[in-house]
């Protein structure tokens, strides 16, 4: 227990160890006992709301009669006696969920909760099976919440959780709790879509089917019947670790898996909902040729085994191959590109901005001298700066962690009063609004901005050189001072050094988004300036893909130099990797340019805008139909597995291109059979990328002697699902690349963390299973948390600080518009915008413009304009942009996209087009 | 050779005793209500289809020979999309009629399902889905459950209050008070 002090407690008597300041519910689950209950939950604590807890707890070893108390707001100190088994308290617990029930109704059938539900557990672990009450039931009308969250108010039994954690953890404002006694609801003032973004984890957090999955609800299936594995999220660059669950072929759901450094409990709602792009009807399933005949296009598909000679018989007629890497696939996929076409063939799938920010970001993490931070370690940082990332859009997971680190200040103060963090109402009751120093500098407002003591607005350059002059305040080696700083950025900088510099632990986020590399090295410069003075200063940025880290950390040139390539005729095909490039990434003429390669060859999932222009379309897996593995912005490597056996001839990308290798006679591809295979060729290759084959245990890895079953022990239909098409069952498909088994045999305990493909246990059929994974509740994982981590700052590292040229201040023009991205959670990840009930979430393409521009433009709000190249826009006031900005949508379908920020003719000029 | 006389023996006596054969099908056996033959879906008594697609038949199953996928009608009542039973592993243990909450699975006394072609025994909804309630006349499980459906608003469900008018600043009423 890393040095904590622990002290004893006797529970039946027995004596057991525990960290100290502790309840005695969190102890008592730690140690692996059973107690009901449903109010407290590990990440948000306790507030003795629902009694179902209850034990009793006796004086010392002479008393004998004891007193009830509710085990999760009583304190484990030193020497306290509790018997859970005692008769009075076991009849008081069964008590008390009798009551809970009484206006339950009669649902557990046709509720999507049932076989995974929290009160059916611990109605069964009370033993209350009858129904004694004979009264009516009170009843509740339903609320629409939008396309995320299914509402079945008569299951409440007014625990709670919904309310904390919406509004207290995640910082929601339109929910809440309504009426009195056995009266009170939960849902918001009237019907309408839940604004927060992370509702959906409200279904993980009820413990009854208030709120239940409304996307799984469309192919409903019960936990019991979904054939799992574990994953990780592609829809950002935090790499939560999820648990999808698939039946019958198509994907079901997505779940949270707890990854004590990550995720914790709770992901967001685009990674939640972000998955049905797998179902899409219009997924490539076998190899899929395009013909050009002057004006008609022809598409066919290719017979078995047809496809790779086509491609090989291309490839040695070529005049020179290039291949397009991807920031969304696996490591493994691009290295298998990178093999077949050569390390200087290979571009890697972003723009020459992003690369570069990519490469700036890997050098500084991987060779600077502060540390990248956890998730969980960045709940712990005492004081944020943030430099232009708007985090709920583009790295939300962080965002609601930032929401808890504005937490670590004021907890002082209630520390000072003796009130333990566990006792959540009287920690919220002591610390009232007061929130820790954390300062947000963005072009335009943010959603975390009513969390941080200060905001800066201003044009990218701006924000940079408010990061330089902090940087400088606390460093006077440090470049600066800043020239002309205006008044009031040069006090705020002066506050946001004094807060860095005075926290226990301040941490520096940046990232990738606003394309401005000054931005970057800002943070950096702050967060090595904190080093020198002896802090334990964290840096972040925040990645803009699942895999960018990863891609980055393999190199290649970027896309330009890619068309460059092929202008100067030194290349006359392209093979392009899980990348819709002209959906994005370049501009759309130079995206054009590369397209009309004179052979262009796709490995994709799904049509896109590059899809209609190549000529071989190679059908490849996503992550749920797929193993690989993908780097964190943390700089984690995770594995992801295989979910299930996708049909038709869809394989993991690097498989397309490992056989064309094998069919071209490259020395050493026959020998990728496995993942495992190229990983070891991976990471014995590239020197960054040598702990990737850590990330997880290998293929022959066996729990006594047995692989780990996917699917539950309770797996129904197996010889029925396939029935219909042929009544002798297929054999089932065989994993060569993990551990894992398409099966419902194998290993029943508990794999290792990386390997967890649900969380079950005995009795624990819901998702608080998971405390029975962990040696200390809400802590890592039995054997640690998956994943491995690539940089930690070495023993006095030492790296210069950037910028000998501190960006120019941002002049506004009179004619021109400085436009700058702004980020959608939904609508800005091009997967996720293809899952329908995100797709409701998509924002109309729109121009966000300061007040006063849209009245000397006289456009009101909602007018539409015309504006090349990005088409209809529809004009959105935003009183937050600093003069001289405008807003754009980044990455929305439909949008055409030019590469932001960029200058922009006013839209007034282009405002004839409009209605 | 005593063993040999003695087989003889035995089946001299047995000539003298009365015939067990049945002549089955000219002679039907007596079937107990209670027998566990071919598996029906049943139909609640307002004709409706009684399954609610829970699933728990389906695990009960020890041989897994029942497959099925829920769905539901625009007005929240949840129903088998398609609902199949491989007869050809079914075992007649009738583990899915004790599991079923609605009373929609039972087994019958028909036990005549011979078929040449395996895949033949392979049922599906519209195969199992009889017209009337079975051995359980009466029950209907919507009547009971606080899900509304078509034509069973919020609160007029068996034993339910009227839905909660939350604006209201009136203590709840109270059953006795009525
Ligand atoms: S919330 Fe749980 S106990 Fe209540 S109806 Fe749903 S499954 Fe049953
Ligand atoms: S809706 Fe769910 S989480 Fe909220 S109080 Fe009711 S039971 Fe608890
Ligand atoms: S924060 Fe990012 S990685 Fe996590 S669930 Fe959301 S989109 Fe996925
Ligand atoms: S147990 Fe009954 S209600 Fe449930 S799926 Fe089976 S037949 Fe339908
Ligand atoms: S868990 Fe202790 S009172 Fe609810």
């Amino acid at each position: 227990m890393d040095g904590k002090k622990t002290v004893t407690i006797y529970v039946e008597g027995k004596p057991h160890q525990v960290e100290e300041g502790k309840n005695l519910l969190d102890a008592c689950l730690s140690l692996g006992y059973d107690i009901p209950y449903f109010c407290w939950h590990p990440a948000m604590h306790s507030v003795g709301a629902c009694r179902q807890c209850a034990v009793k707890q006796f004086r010392d070893e002479k008393d004998t009669r004891g007193r009830i108390v509710m085990s999760c707001m009583t304190p484990a100190a030193d020497g306290t006696r509790i018997s859970i088994n005692d008769p009075e308290a076991v009849k008081f617990r069964a008590s008390v969920i009798e009551w809970l029930m009484t206006n339950h109704p009669h649902d557990c059938p046709v509720c999507d909760e049932g076989g995974e539900c929290h009160l059916q557990d611990m109605t069964v672990m009370t033993g209350h099976s009858y129904r004694r009450f004979r009264s009516r039931k009170r009843t509740h009308r339903n609320q629409y919440l939008g396309p995320f969250v299914n509402h079945e108010m008569n299951r409440c039994i007014a625990c709670y959780r919904c309310v904390r954690f919406y509004n207290d953890y995640a910082g929601g404002r339109d929910f809440g709790v309504f009426g009195a006694h056995n009266y009170v609801y939960f849902g918001r003032y009237k019907d309408g879509v839940l604004e927060n973004e992370f509702s959906g984890n409200l279904v993980e957090v009820c413990p009854t089917g208030v709120f239940t999955d409304k996307t799984l609800k469309r192919h409903y299936t019960r936990k019991w019947d979904l054939q799992t594995a574990p994953s990780i999220c592609v829809h950002c660059g935090l790499g939560c670790n999820t648990i999808p669950g698939e039946r019958y072929g198509t994907l079901r759901r997505i779940r949270n898996r707890y990854n004590g450094e990550i995720n914790g409990y709770f992901i967001c709602d685009r990674g939640r909902y972000g998955y049905e792009f797998i179902n899409n009807e219009n997924r490539f399933r076998f190899p899929v040729r395009l013909e050009r005949h002057g004006d008609g296009e022809k598409t066919g598909t290719f017979g078995s085994g047809e496809v790779i000679p086509h491609i090989k018989s291309i490839l040695q007629r070529a005049r020179g191959v290039i291949g397009i890497g991807s920031p969304r696939a696996s490591l493994e996929a691009n290295f298998a590109l990178r093999r077949l076409v050569g390390k200087e063939r290979f571009y890697q799938g972003t723009s020459a901005g992003e690369a570069r920010i990519m490469a700036d970001i890997v050098n500084i993490l991987g060779n600077g001298p502060a540390r990248t931070p956890s998730l969980r370690e960045t709940e712990s940082c005492d004081a944020v700066f943030v430099l232009g990332e708007d985090l709920t859009n583009t790295a939300p997971r962080m965002a609601l962690a930032l929401r808890q680190s504005v937490m670590q200040q004021p907890a002082r103060l209630a520390a000072g009063m003796k009130i333990p963090r566990w006792d959540d109402k009287g920690f919220r009751e002591a610390v009232q609004n007061n929130k820790g120093p954390l300062y947000i500098a963005h072009p335009h407002g943010t959603k975390l901005d009513d969390a941080a003591a200060a905001v800066f607005r201003g044009a990218p350059e701006d924000i940079a050189r408010l990061g330089f002059a902090v940087a400088n305040l606390l460093d006077d080696n440090a470049p600066g001072p800043v020239k002309d700083l205006p008044g009031e950025a040069s006090s705020l900088a002066e506050e946001i050094a004094r807060a860095l510099e005075n926290a226990e632990k301040p941490l520096v986020i940046s990232g990738a988004s606003l394309k401005t590399p000054a931005l970057i090295h800002a943070a950096a410069n702050i967060a090595f300036a904190l080093v020198k003075k002896g802090k334990p200063a964290c840096l972040s940025y925040a990645a803009p893909e699942c895999n960018s880290m990863g891609l980055s950390l393999m190199g290649g040139a970027p896309m330009e130099d890619a068309l460059k390539t092929v202008q100067a005729g030194e290349a006359d095909t392209v093979i392009i990797l899980e990348n819709d490039i002209l959906a994005g990434q370049m501009a759309p003429d130079q995206a054009e340019a590369l397209l009309s390669a004179r052979n262009v060859i796709l490995i994709d999932h799904l049509p896109g805008r590059t899809s209609s222009m190549a000529g071989i379309i190679l059908p490849a897996s996503t992550f749920a139909e797929g193993s690989g593995t993908f780097i964190n912005s943390e700089g984690r490597a995770q594995r992801f597995y295989k979910v299930f056996d996708p049909s038709g001839d869809i394989q993991e990308s690097w498989r397309w291109l490992r056989d064309i290798m094998v069919d071209m006679a490259y020395p050493g591809a026959s020998g990728w059979l496995t993942l495992d295979d190229i990983v070891s060729s991976l990471s014995a290759e590239i020197p960054g990328l040598r702990a990737v084959a850590n990330a997880a245990p290998p293929e022959g890895f066996r729990m006594a002697g047995m692989k780990i079953p996917r699917q539950p022990h309770r797996y129904s239909g197996r010889t029925s699902m396939n029935a219909a098409l042929n009544v002798h069952e297929p054999k089932p498909a065989e994993d060569h690349d993990s551990p894992l088994t398409f099966s419902m045999e194998g290993y029943a305990g508990q794999p290792p963390s990386p390997l967890i493909p649900r969380f079950w246990a005995p009795a624990w059929n819901s998702a608080q299973a998971v405390n029975k994974f962990q040696p200390e509740v809400n802590g890592p994982l039995r054997g640690g948390d998956p994943g491995v981590r690539l940089f930690e700052p070495k023993e006095n590292a030492l790296m210069d600080y950037f910028g000998k040229e501190i960006p120019q201040a941002f002049t506004p023009e009179k004619e021109r518009l400085f436009a700058v991205p702004v980020y959608h959670i939904f609508g800005s990840e091009p997967l996720s915008s293809l899952s329908p009930a995100i797709a409701g979430r998509i924002p109309a393409p729109y121009i966000a413009l300061r007040p006063e521009d849209a009245e000397k433009m006289r456009v009101p709000e909602g007018h539409v304009i015309e504006l090349p190249p990005f088409g209809s826009l529809s004009v959105r006031i935003d009183g937050s942009l600093p003069e001289g900005l405008a807003g754009i949508p980044y990455g929305l379908p439909g949008l055409k996209d030019m590469e932001l920020p960029a200058w922009i003719n006013s839209p007034a000029a282009a405002k004839k087009g409009g209605q | 050779m005593l063993s040999v006389l003695k087989a003889i023996w035995a089946v001299l006596l047995h000539m003298f005793r009365p015939r067990v054969t049945v002549q089955y099908p000219e002679e039907r056996p007596h079937i107990p209500p209670r027998w566990r033959g071919r598996i029906i879906l049943s139909r609640d008594p307002d004709g409706e289809e009684r399954c609610v697609a829970c699933y728990l038949c389906a695990v009960a199953c020890p041989v897994d020979c029942i497959a099925l996928q829920a769905t539901e009608d625009g007005h929240g009542r949840r129903y088998p999309e398609f609902f199949r039973i491989n007869f050809s592993r079914c075992i007649f243990c009738g583990f899915c009629e004790e599991a079923c909450p609605t009373y929609a699975i039972q087994l019958t006394t028909d036990f005549e399902m011979g078929e040449y072609v395996r895949q033949n025994l392979v049922y599906e909804k519209e195969h199992l889905l009889i017209s009337g309630t079975g051995k359980y006349p009466g029950y209907n499980f919507y009547r009971v459950a606080g899900l509304s459906v078509k034509g069973k608003d919020k609160g007029q469900a068996e034993n339910e209050e009227p839905p909660v008018d939350l604006k209201s600043l009136l203590p709840g009423r109270m059953e006795s008070e009525q």
